[in-house]
């Protein structure tokens, strides 16, 4: 949760609406920032981590609306990437598509996503958590060995080549950015839809328990299935930006299984099942990443700190950024209001303290089973 | 009258052991069916049977003259039958009034998945249940945060709000204090004066006796008697499967 949940005292509520009226702000801050991100920031050195940093924002908030919100963890969905780098690429060559006619292919890679989410889906939901992981990891190899093996579609090892793009050299970058931006931007809108919604409540009970949820009604395969196919939509188009802008995908870049840890651990790191967490996830690792990369020669050194990322995490944030920090804020909001009383008598609403003591509202509107609930409990 | 739930001859085997062996019983409706038996008797076998949630070798489930054997949970649930379970099962990441929703959701009339979780009728029924219940006042709060007495309240509030006909309570009493017992067993008589059907798997001799009839009772997966509470705590054959069995502890 990111928000704190409807407050319990008049100080809960004061934060909450505080909350509310500064998030769409903030947000709109953020978009307006990364809209002018490159008119500002004209070096392509620059824009180039732009370009990078928005592809895993769209990748990690897409995989976020399915493995973030119903808590199955995929690491197949660099299959919708490779997929959509690869069908861009075969299109653009069989179709002499060139310059800006490229963009068009996008909602097609989109569309093939989705096509090819339908059978991986039915086949590895069928099972749950590590089993699930692991079916989509041989899922994602069988991709990567058909795209070394069907050589006159794929290219086999050398891939397939973008045609040269006679773009200005200064400005070269911006098309790429721009559309990242709306395929990352599209991609957070509909996860906040999704988070919100009835379809995202359901998600989240499957997260909690499935079975308990199917026994409320929650039709779980048709639910998951829905969520798998949706969140490899955006993957799969912004695969596609990714090849146009690197001009080139091989069945190891393509199909790269860093890429299913990368967009994991950005989600862990900001915050699984929220909507900024995968953002700033992305954020924060993608443009570290490249700087990295740039630094130390050997582009293996990262992976050893990728590792060592993950265990930071998992050890320190194990619920990531964005849900530690709204907590941090709610009982420190709490511990103000409550003007410097004992620390037990704070209220913060959706403090996960099973302590949390919600007494102090029982002096209005509580029927009497209310008063002898709590008295018991 | 009709019975509104029974099973005929149901019969389930894990493995070796035979769980359900010709199990039969039938809930009148309106009436609160006591079922009791053993550790190990099968009750809650039955209870998983009926609800979808493991598939009977053989035999019938029905719900108002209906065949519904082997039907799915969530069909099952759609049908009319709520239940709640031995270890309370709650969405602990899910506030207590999302916990509510997610019951509701079925019956929204929007059938647009996108549309905002919980409409305000949704909402405003799931707060009167948990009023009637009492824990309104943890409606925002993460249902992680309640006492394990509250949680055996949310999970019988949630069952309650997509408003099934029958409604099966595996244990509402265990561990749980015995003011809290009184709580709901007042909550349970209440529904029940206003109509609503429930069969209660339970433990606590006081709690069923007080509560339930007719009462059945089950031992190595099929019925040894049924009736009354005053014909069942003489009843040989039930006094014998008790001692038998060891006490009823755990």
């Amino acid at each position: 949760m990111t928000a704190p949940s409807s407050g319990a005292t008049a100080a809960g509520r004061a934060w909450h609406v505080a909350w509310r009226a500064w998030r769409p702000a903030g947000s709109l801050v953020v978009l307006v920032a990364a809209i002018l991100f490159p008119l500002v920031f004209t070096n392509p050195a620059v824009t180039n981590y732009g370009v990078f940093t928005l592809v895993f924002v769209a990748a990690a908030s897409a995989w976020n609306i399915f493995s973030g919100y119903s808590g199955y963890i995929s690491l197949g969905h660099a299959v919708f990437f490779g997929s959509g780098a690869y069908f861009v690429g075969i299109a653009t060559k069989d179709w002499h598509y060139t310059g800006s006619k490229v963009f068009a292919l996008l909602p097609l890679a989109g569309l093939l996503g989705a096509i090819l989410a339908v059978p991986f889906g039915l086949v590895a939901l069928r099972v749950r958590r590590h089993t699930f992981v692991v079916i989509t990891i041989a899922v994602f190899f069988i991709f990567q060995l058909m795209a070394y093996n069907l050589q006159s579609i794929t290219g086999g090892t050398s891939g397939l080549l973008a045609p040269t793009i006679n773009y200005a050299a200064a400005t070269y970058n911006n098309p790429f950015y721009y559309a990242a931006f709306a395929i990352a931007a599209g991609t957070i809108a509909l996860s906040w839809l999704i988070r919100r919604s009835r379809f995202g409540l359901q998600l989240r009970a499957i997260r909690d328990d499935e079975d308990r949820a199917r026994g409320l009604g929650v039709r779980a395969e048709r639910v998951k299935l829905s969520a798998f196919v949706i969140s490899a939509v955006p993957v799969a188009m912004i695969g596609g930006v990714w090849w146009y802008y690197t001009t080139l995908v091989d069945p190891s870049s393509g199909f790269d299984p860093l890429f299913d840890v990368a967009i994991a651990l950005m989600a862990f790191l900001g915050g699984l099942g929220t909507v900024a967490g995968p953002v700033l996830g992305a954020l924060i690792i993608e443009p570290a990443e490249l700087y990295f990369q740039q630094q130390v020669s050997s582009g293996y050194i990262f992976l050893i700190l990728y590792g060592a990322l993950f265990l930071v995490v998992i050890l320190v944030l194990p619920r990531g950024v964005i849900p530690t920090a709204a907590e941090l804020i709610t009982k420190w909001n709490a511990r103000r209001k409550n003007g410097g009383g004992p620390p037990g008598q704070a209220l913060p609403a959706s403090a996960p303290s099973p302590e949390v003591d919600l007494s102090a509202d029982g002096s209005k509107g509580s029927s009497p089973q209310a008063s002898t609930a709590r008295g018991l409990a | 009258m009709s019975a509104l739930l029974s099973t005929e001859g149901l019969e389930k085997a894990y493995g070796g052991v035979q769980a359900l062996s010709g199990a039969t019983i039938e809930v009148a409706p309106g009436s609160i069916g006591g079922l009791i038996g053993p550790n190990g008797s099968g009750k809650t076998t039955l209870f998983n049977v009926i609800t979808g949630y493991a598939r009977a070798d053989s035999g019938q489930v029905f719900l108002d003259g209906r065949a519904i054997t082997n039907a799915r949970p969530e069909k099952v649930f759609a049908l009319g039958i709520g239940r709640t379970f031995q270890l309370t099962r709650i969405f602990p990441s899910l506030t207590v009034l999302e916990n509510m929703l997610i019951a509701a959701q079925h019956k929204e009339r929007s059938r647009n998945p996108f549309a905002v979780a919980g409409g305000a009728a949704s909402r405003r029924h799931a707060m009167e249940l948990l009023e009637f219940t009492g824990i309104a006042s943890h409606a925002g709060a993460l249902a992680q945060t309640l006492s394990y007495g509250q949680r055996k309240l949310l999970e019988l509030s949630y069952v309650l709000v997509a408003d099934p006909d029958i409604v099966l309570l595996d244990e509402p009493a265990g561990g749980v204090n015995p003011s809290l017992i009184n709580h709901l067993a007042a909550r349970i008589r209440e529904l029940n004066a206003a109509g609503k059907t429930f069969l209660i798997v339970e433990h606590n001799m006081d709690f069923v006796m007080g509560l339930c009839d007719p009462i059945t009772v089950l031992d190595y997966g099929s019925v040894i008697a049924s009736g009354p509470p005053d014909v069942i705590r003489n009843d040989p054959a039930v006094l014998d499967a008790y001692l038998g069995a060891g006490d009823d502890e755990g």
